[in-house]
């Protein structure tokens, strides 16, 4: 193959200078122009093993739709990931890409590989700055429930409706997006790209009704008795918090990741005039390693904490977050404390917490997940000054669904037990996302509610009244 | 949207509301709670359902008028609408094989414990209440309470109404003279504190009803947790009523000041609203 741009790194993705961003909310990462992205496009060889394709989750036609931005085709770059794909404009940018496709790219082998991700979001952010209809399919008088509007629900409801399916998606929160609104940051995954996708899926037919609770107000089983809905999608996710279970862990200025981001994101404390307070600190203390870890600890720079840092039990080549925000996060100030883990939560006389009580860690055998565990260095132990704590641990399936609903299998920690095509141990219930897997990605997610759709399909078609 | 359908001042401070949602109104039952916000700006704060009308599709709430959220919903007239009203959020109280309770309440907490009573009375039990305020302005609901109750005291910290003190006396005398297989309580984090201390020596299973500070109600944000026996639980989707005699009090009152400093400075820019307001 000739003809292609032999340049060896990716073009850089123009950003906002990190003093800049540390202050504010906007997104960080401003998108390929046109130029660039055409030229980043070029950069692939085409190459006969398409092992990118293998390494994404859901099989996106990597070199297709990346030929198509190459000949200034971008309509059609978008309709091939659209194909495989619900949410292009979100993966493309939260997608892990280094540990998907772009770690399987030939060009990667000497040099970087094709900057598939930065692609990818081209693709998206060109399709909804351009005007387009949707079409309303047809509808064949099935009607499918969808219990929570997260990246699963999302792509399992969009899937069905495509298919002529009724589909209503029931979320607790008052805002459709679930992880999306209220995990993720603005700066990261600005809150306007999920409205546009929900506007998309509602002009396919799809309903949402907000401020429901499953479980509570309506049980998965009264969805089909009481609502009448033929079919059930649980992708109620993974939102209980986790603890360390360390003494001190709930004092005044200890928070999960979880409620310090959806104030700030669902809630919008970060915003002058917000009526719902967020805790404003000084030296901001983040404990895990992950992607919300870092979504935690530069959001609390942006509010304004003068020194953040991230205490992390294992090493900075371990870290579980994708690189780009790591390296986000390092230009934005923050600190990282590695090898550490903290194992108790001092507090002073007002009650607040006043420092953290840490032990150094150090690398051990490699656990069942074939990642080296960590073990305490002996009389290690020392003191972390912090005026606010942020426990980004990872979170467990939500409790609600498999509490109130009989004969739903689970698993011990809670996850819903459920095949590749998201059935459950209930006849017309089908699964997928987070409540099946435990804390994973939103492409994850996404592929598995894409997977429950034909699965849900197939079920409809083998009923004795066939669709 | 969800309209006021009825509004009524139970006393200075105290509001009583009634909102539109029959679907809520027909599934809640005594002890669960909604969370709402007032507008698209508004903040999420949870209040524990104080009645339900399922004719009229009327869902009851009373609250005390303390931060920037309360201000603004105590500012809603009937007709009128809120941005979300969700829920019922929480596990039911359990009231299961109770022939005989006391039931007790304090200041706006008596909202929540009034359901409660009406629930053991529909179920055949034998009600005994004890509601305690801080002087005879906060007082509220006495006539509902006394209707239902088998015996009745009123307590206020200043004795200017009923009896002078706070609940733990009469509930003692109650204890001292009879058994009975539950005590209620629902009020100040310190009074429901000290009603557990009041009643461990008689053993009696006693349960509090908590109201920390929460966001969702679903279980996601963690931040309503509740030590009770040396776990962590949270008050949204494992309560909100725990055992009180494991419920670690201290802890919770530090919890629930958290955000004090803001609630100041939101009833503080309020005021300062209110008068630019009157000065124009």
């Amino acid at each position: 193959m000739t003809g292609y741009n032999k340049r060896e790194t990716k073009y850089p993705m123009p950003v906002q200078d990190p003093f800049t961003r540390s202050h504010n909310f906007s997104e960080v990462a401003l998108g390929y122009p046109e130029e660039t992205a055409k030229r980043e496009a070029a950069r692939c060889i085409h190459c006969k093993n398409r092992p990118c394709v293998n390494g994404c989750p859901v099989a996106v036609p990597i070199p297709e739709f990346i030929g198509k931005i190459a000949e200034g085709e971008y309509e059609e770059a978008y309709q091939i990931i659209s194909r495989a794909s619900s949410l292009p404009a979100v993966c493309g940018r939260v997608c892990p890409q280094e540990n998907q496709c772009e770690k399987y790219c030939t060009r990667g082998i000497k040099g970087e590989p094709v900057a598939i991700g930065r692609l990818e979001r081209f693709a998206a952010d060109r399709h909804f700055s351009h005007p387009h209809a949707a079409e309303r399919p047809v509808s064949n008088g099935h009607r499918v429930a969808v219990v929570g509007s997260g990246p699963a629900g999302l792509a399992c409801a969009g899937d069905l409706a495509k298919l002529g399916y009724e589909v209503t998606v029931f979320e607790a929160l008052h805002a459709a997006g679930g992880v999306l609104v209220y995990g993720i940051p603005e700066f990261r995954l600005p809150k306007e790209i999920v409205a546009r996708e929900i506007e998309e899926l509602a002009a396919l037919g799809v309903v949402f009704e907000t401020n429901t609770v499953i479980g509570r107000l309506y049980s998965v089983e009264e969805l089909k008795t009481e609502l009448g809905f033929e079919a059930v999608f649980l992708g109620t996710g993974a939102g209980l918090p986790r603890f360390m279970g360390i003494k001190g862990e709930n004092a005044k200025g200890v928070f999960s990741a979880n409620e310090y981001l959806t104030r700030a994101n669902l809630m919008k404390a970060y915003e002058e005039d917000a009526e719902t307070p967020i805790f404003r600190a000084k030296n901001v203390v983040v404990v895990g390693g992950g992607n919300v870890a870092m979504d935690a600890a530069r959001t609390a720079r942006r509010l304004g904490a003068a020194r953040v840092s991230v205490v992390y039990r294992r090493g900075k080549e371990e870290l579980p977050a994708r690189r780009e925000e790591v390296e986000h996060a390092l230009e934005e100030g923050i600190e990282f404390k590695f090898l550490t883990n903290p194992v108790e939560i001092l507090t002073g006389p007002d009650g607040n917490v006043c420092a953290l009580r840490c032990a150094e860690m150090e690398l051990g055998q490699p656990d069942e997940s074939g990642r080296r565990s960590p073990v305490m260095k002996p009389s290690s132990e020392f003191e972390f000054p912090a005026d606010c704590v942020i426990m980004a641990l990872g979170t467990s399936p939500n409790p609600l669904i498999r509490q109130t609903t009989a004969g739903l299998a689970t698993k011990p920690r809670g996850e819903i037990v459920a095949d590749e095509g998201g059935r459950t141990s209930l006849e017309g219930v089908f699964a997928g996302g987070d409540a099946v897997t435990g804390s994973a990605t939103v492409i994850l997610a996404m592929g598995a509610g894409k997977a429950a759709a034909k699965s849900i399909d197939a079920y409809f078609r083998s009923r004795p009244s066939a669709v | 949207m969800n309209r006021i359908l009825s509004r009524k001042e139970l006393n200075k401070t105290v509001t009583l509301l009634g909102i539109e949602a029959p679907r809520i109104a027909q599934k809640a039952l005594a002890g669960q709670f909604i969370i709402l916000r007032v507008d698209d700006q508004g903040e999420r704060i949870p209040l524990t359902i104080a009645g339900c009308d399922r004719e009229r599709g009327a869902v009851t709430i009373i609250f005390q008028v303390v931060g920037g959220t309360t201000i603004a919903l105590n500012e809603k007239r009937v007709g009128e609408t809120i941005a979300d009203f969700f829920g019922p959020l929480g596990n039911p109280t359990d009231l299961e094989g109770v022939k005989k309770a006391v039931v007790v309440g304090g200041g706006v907490g008596c909202a929540i414990a009034l359901p409660i009573a009406k629930r053991l009375r529909e179920l055949g039990a034998e009600v005994h209440s004890v509601i305690g305020f801080r002087n005879s302005e906060a007082v509220i609901l006495e006539e509902e309470f006394r209707a239902l109750s088998e015996t009745f005291y009123l307590t206020t910290d200043d004795g200017s109404r009923g009896r002078h003190g706070n609940v733990c006396i009469p509930l003692k005398e109650l204890l001292e003279a009879g058994k009975y297989d539950a005590v209620y309580a629902i009020g100040p984090l310190a009074m429901m504190k000290y009603v557990a201390l009041t009643t461990k020596p008689y053993g009696v299973k006693t349960v509090a009803s908590m109201n920390p500070i929460m966001i969702d109600g679903t279980g996601m944000c963690g931040c309503c947790r509740v030590t009770v026996g040396g776990v962590t639980r949270f008050a949204c989707v494992d309560g909100p009523d725990f055992d009180a005699q494991l419920i670690d009090f201290d802890e919770a009152m530090e919890r629930s000041r958290t955000y004090l400093p803001f609630e100041a400075e939101a009833r503080e820019k309020h005021c300062r609203l209110y008068r630019k307001e009157e000065a124009q």
